[in-house]
């Protein structure tokens, strides 16, 4: 540090200090959001991250924001967690992909009124050399099964994420535990996930949304698609009011009907990269 | 390199239009540092200064448990808050879990031991006769503290800046506790991350760009209020 020596600003007192300060607060009112932001009620869902990365949220939200003056708060993480914050109550409802795991939601009294939502497929991904033959193989199982056997490399999401549920899913209905240095367990989201088994050059399971949406940042291609097992099903669930009183159970409501409605349903089938469609609406269920 | 290059173009283009994504989450990481920052000073520099004049028990203990506290991870940091402002938790009733001001909460728990700290070494390596001497001139001890306090100015401007330093540009503790969500909890860093995973890496270039500008309009703004 500086020795200082008697000079003017010595007789003010903390003067540069203070100053810093105040106008680190001045900063800080300048840039608050504005009041319109905070006026309008919020409604906050939990979704996976292949529903935002892939840009659908995009065009899905704006028109139920216009529609009900209302602003949705998205947090996007993997089914697991995105469950786990509806069971706390820290969201108003979820968006998510893995059955059994929001049927177990339903049961378990943390959620209500599940409606379907969409659907697309789960696709083996894996680079072109195709390493352990997954091209040959009778079914995704089969496809599984060669990729341990082979000991080829594998990027697994590993984040009980609905995309890890079905993997392990698949590794189990193979007969396999997946473990071995060929097993990569990231822990990360799916285009994570894709840019790691491209740089790795090994396999992976993605949902066909994200991959789509990532064709052009990977030269991995799709070695296996199409079977029963891979079938991709998104539901939405409100999260239980008479367990947390506090949740916005009728907006969240409006919102699963605007979803499962005509005009979601709409958004959904429109919605598209390079004239690809990412989701498919469900078909429509009786309430 | 055609992909570097590529990506820092897409990112100039992108500042250059003012994209309205990119300058909210700008907005969001300035407003959130600088409230945490705020808060972080107005503990750690009276913790720094109290340490740094008092004679107590274990104070050689508490120094080396404020050093360490430097060292906790964001992570660590983020989980505990959460814990905190969950619905579940105990003070889940204010709803602050995904909101900027629980990205304010755990950043400046964060800021505080590196303010705290630097404080206390400015007041360390200050000389130690000023206290005694402005109290002999019949100042009271309020005053000499304050005169102290102008006396090393340098430090404890060091101080405000390495922790503004600090949470802008950390991205554990507003991403657990800010949840990333778009035009309300999304910062600089956390956008990084986004685009990162995404695949995005124009944009991820182009805020790491405007993170070091801000870095350094701060820097340079407390270095002109130093000169005068």
């Amino acid at each position: 540090m500086r020795q200082q020596g008697t000079n003017k600003g010595d007789d003010r007192i903390s003067g540069i200090p203070a100053r810093g300060v105040l106008l680190l607060l001045a900063l800080a009112i300048w840039v608050a959001p504005g009041s319109a932001a905070l006026a309008a009620e919020r409604l906050r869902m939990s979704t996976t991250t292949s529903t935002e990365n892939s840009g659908l949220l995009r065009v899905l939200l704006p028109p139920f924001e216009a529609k009900f003056g209302c602003k949705m708060d998205v947090i996007a993480v993997g089914t697991g967690k995105s469950l786990k914050l509806g069971e706390t109550g820290d969201v108003d409802l979820v968006f998510v992909h893995a059955r059994s795991l929001e049927d177990k939601f339903v049961a378990a009294g943390f959620g209500v009124n599940r409606r379907d939502v969409m659907y697309n497929d789960f696709v083996i991904l894996g680079s072109t050399d195709d390493p352990a033959g997954v091209r040959g193989a009778g079914s995704a199982t089969d496809a599984f099964a060669r990729i341990a056997a082979a000991g080829a490399r594998f990027v697994s999401r590993g984040d009980e994420s609905g995309t890890h549920q079905k993997e392990k899913e698949l590794w189990k209905a193979a007969g396999t535990t997946p473990r071995g240095k060929w097993y990569l367990e990231a822990g990360q989201g799916m285009g994570e996930v894709i840019r790691m088994a491209t740089e790795m050059r090994g396999y992976t399971l993605a949902d066909r949304g994200t991959y789509i949406a990532y064709r052009k940042k990977t030269d991995l291609v799709i070695l296996r698609q199409g079977d029963k097992g891979l079938w991709n099903p998104y539901g939405i669930i409100a999260v239980n009011p008479a367990r947390h009183p506090h949740v916005k159970y009728g907006l969240a409501i409006k919102f699963i009907e605007f979803v499962t409605g005509e005009e979601g349903r709409g958004i959904i089938a429109n919605f598209n990269v390079d004239g690809e469609p990412l989701f498919f609406p469900s078909s429509r269920e009786g309430p | 390199m055609d992909y570097l290059v590529e990506s820092l173009k897409v990112s100039l283009s992108l500042i250059l239009a003012l994209d309205p994504e990119l300058c909210q989450a700008v907005r969001t990481s300035l407003y959130v540092s600088a409230w945490s920052v705020v808060l972080a000073s107005l503990m750690g520099i009276p913790i720094g200064l109290a340490v740094g004049l008092t004679e107590f028990p274990f104070k050689r203990s508490v120094i080396t448990l404020l050093n360490s506290m430097m060292a906790v991870p964001t992570v660590l940091i983020g989980l505990l808050v959460y814990g905190f402002v969950s619905r579940q938790g105990p003070f889940g009733g204010l709803g602050l879990l995904f909101t900027p001001a629980a990205i304010i909460i755990g950043d400046a728990l964060l800021a505080t031991p590196i303010v705290a700290n630097l404080a206390l070494s400015s007041v360390r390596g200050a000389n130690t006769a000023i206290l005694p001497t402005a109290m002999t001139l019949g100042g009271t001890r309020f005053q000499s503290v304050l005169r102290l306090l102008s006396e090393i100015r340098f430090g404890i401007m060091a101080a405000v800046i390495s922790g503004f330093g600090r949470v802008v540009s950390e991205v554990g503790v507003a991403m657990m506790l800010g949840g990333n969500i778009l035009g309300s909890t999304r910062t600089m860093t956390t956008v990084i991350a986004l685009e990162t995973s995404k695949g995005e890496f124009a944009l991820g270039i182009a805020l790491g760009l405007i993170l070091m500008a801000v870095a350094l309009a701060v820097n340079i703004v407390f270095q002109i209020l130093q000169r005068r």
